[in-house]
């Protein structure tokens, strides 16, 4: 029976010619992550540990990204421990303040993720990485801490969900919609423990920042990773950011799909999930009603690459904010701040009457920087829309892609570009 | 081991941001997360909540964020026990790993209502609903999580093993 390519990954992780779904594996990491949330609580773990030192100081990564800036007293405290453990440690990937970005854009930026990697990290959108072809999962800051003291996970090895990927998306169709689709179409829990595996001719059109979009919310459906084939796109991206050398892993023929879907880029539309599900989603021609928005967030981890400031760029210019509406664009590093206002994109926000921030998770995740009252409805390009995620529990979130998030900010309403005569 | 309380029942989906909402993850003290436990699904949570109680849910209990805060408050809000249909796979692991027990059991997540008095015994799986005098069979760890589960954790686990 062959292998799935996340299969062939962790069993060349555990030692093993073999595995098989269902099956218990101890893997070698080549990353364990962890952010200014999660790292304080695997940190207080691990002193309770008998092991002491970590395994690699190279293959940690530490991202001060949700509440930094320091938003409180008791954020800069958990920074403050986060920042004492790895100068103690050495840890050579410690990201702060000057040098952060939203980590699962950061970490690919700075060439620390390469295909056929095993990566852990105390982040659940960790699963970003499949996008080039690695093997990168959420887990919790107790696995975070086993990982930094051992350098080893337990994994049950994962069944597998194929998407046969084909067409080429419209105009203002991006990775975003794609994912938005597929939640929608298997729901929040459609890949419960396990691998969405992407494939197909269509995949050559989609962006390397698509694919990230899509692989980072595969958890929104339940997934242990989403993952795509390496391809010319890929390996360019890898020889730009990364000296890593990267390994190729490709499915068997006779790999084993628990369920297998076609997914035709060219007959997505923009498609918004409402509240308070991802997989809540309707496309934007479905929207018949006004559904008016108090705040457009463009950013985070899902969608605050230098593709997504384009996208929202190309829609803004020109054109203003509409009254009322709090647009807020958060570019996810500095390295793609810096692109942006290189390339004049902060220029066209600015003018539009957007504020632009510093790269931080901030409203995703109700955290700060844009939060909620109640009542209030924002359009968001973020991975999760539930009940008070950002703000207020009685406050909406509809999730999108860039360019319908700056749309909506330029119309005041939930709206395709083309209301802009697009 | 073994587990008794009355019962908490929530339904589909209950995602860590409910269990426990991202404005309070500017502490990881268990305690004081405790007392946010579960705030944004039921604000009475935290106020009828007895040591021994336990959680009861449908399917995908714990989905969303990797925050082991959201066991760890459900833990230190006094909570023996979680059933659910299913749970999302972090939830999953993070629970384990922090020694918070839980058992997947659709039938039981379907014959047992809030307020019922419900007991597990660990070692059989069985699920025992005393108010309406029905059982149900959990499944089984597999024996690799046991070991965890019996050191009392992974910290200890690995500890022990070194």
């Amino acid at each position: 029976m062959g292998m799935t390519m996340t299969q062939k990954i962790l069993a060349a992780h555990a030692g093993l010619d073999h595995v098989e779904a269902g099956q218990l594996i101890e893997a070698d990491l080549d990353l364990v992550l962890g952010n200014d949330i999660t790292s304080p609580v695997a940190i207080h773990e691990m002193d309770k540990m008998t092991v002491k030192s970590v395994f690699d100081k190279d293959k940690i990564a530490l991202v001060m990204d949700h509440f930094i800036p320091n938003k409180d007293i008791k954020s800069a405290e958990h920074c403050k421990c986060v920042r004492e453990f790895a100068c103690r440690h050495d840890i050579t990937n410690y990201f702060d303040v000057g040098e952060m970005g939203i980590e699962h854009a950061l970490l690919p930026e700075k060439g620390l993720t390469v295909a056929g990697d095993v990566i852990i990290g105390a982040d659940s959108h960790t699963c970003t990485y499949g996008a080039l072809g690695a093997f990168s999962t959420g887990v919790g800051s107790t696995d975070m801490a086993a990982g930094m003291a051992t350098g080893k996970a337990w994994f049950k090895v994962p069944g597998a969900i194929k998407f046969n990927i084909v067409g080429k998306p419209k105009k203002w169709v991006s990775g975003k919609d794609v994912i938005l689709h597929i939640i929608g179409m298997i729901g929040v829990d459609g890949a419960l423990y396990k691998s969405m595996e992407f494939v197909g001719e269509g995949i050559k059109n989609l962006t390397m920042d698509d694919r990230f979009t899509i692989a980072n919310m595969a958890i929104e459906a339940g997934g242990k990773n989403g993952i795509f084939p390496v391809d010319e796109l890929t390996e360019a991206y890898m020889k730009e950011h990364s000296k890593r050398p990267y390994k190729v892993y490709e499915a068997d023929e006779d790999a084993v799909y628990d369920a297998e879907y076609t997914i035709d880029l060219s007959t997505l539309e923009p498609t918004v999930a409402f509240p308070h599900l991802p997989e809540n989603t309707r496309t934007i021609s479905e929207i018949k009603e006004d559904i008016a928005v108090d705040q457009s967030v463009i950013g985070s981890c899902t969608n605050g690459r230098i593709d997504d400031l384009r996208i929202a760029a190309e829609v803004m210019k020109g054109r203003k904010v509409h009254k009322g509406v709090r647009c807020i664009v958060i570019p996810a590093t500095q390295a793609v701040y810096l692109q942006a206002m290189e390339e004049g994109l902060l220029k066209i926000f600015i003018e539009a009457g957007a504020v632009v921030s510093t790269p931080t998770c901030g409203p995703c995740l109700g955290g700060y920087m844009g939060i909620l009252a109640a009542g209030e409805r924002c359009i968001s390009t973020t991975n999760r829309n539930f009940v008070g995620r950002m703000g207020h529990v009685d406050s909406e979130v509809y999730l999108a892609s860039p360019a319908v998030a700056a749309a909506s900010a330029v119309t005041g309403k939930i709206s395709a570009p083309e209301e802009l005569g697009l | 081991m073994q587990a008794k309380g009355r019962v908490f029942k929530y339904g589909d989906n209950v995602d860590t941001d409910v269990i426990i909402p991202a404005r309070y993850l500017n502490s990881s003290d268990p305690a004081e997360l405790a007392t946010h436990c579960m705030e944004d699904i039921d604000k009475e949570f935290v106020h009828k909540v007895n040591k021994g109680d336990i959680i009861v849910a449908d399917k995908n209990f714990g989905c969303g964020s990797s925050r082991e805060h959201a066991p760890i408050a459900i833990k230190a809000a006094g909570v023996s026990c979680v059933i659910a249909e299913t749970f999302a796979r972090i939830f999953y692991r993070n629970a384990i790993n922090i020694g918070l027990p839980i058992i997947e059991c659709p039938e039981a997540s379907k014959g047992i209502e809030d307020g019922d008095e419900v007991e597990v015994d660990f070692d059989t799986g069985m699920i025992y609903n005393r108010t309406k005098g029905t059982e149900f069979k959990g499944q089984a760890f597999p024996e690799f999580m046991q070991k965890i589960i019996q050191a009392g954790g992974l910290v200890n686990y690995i500890n022990s093993k070194n």
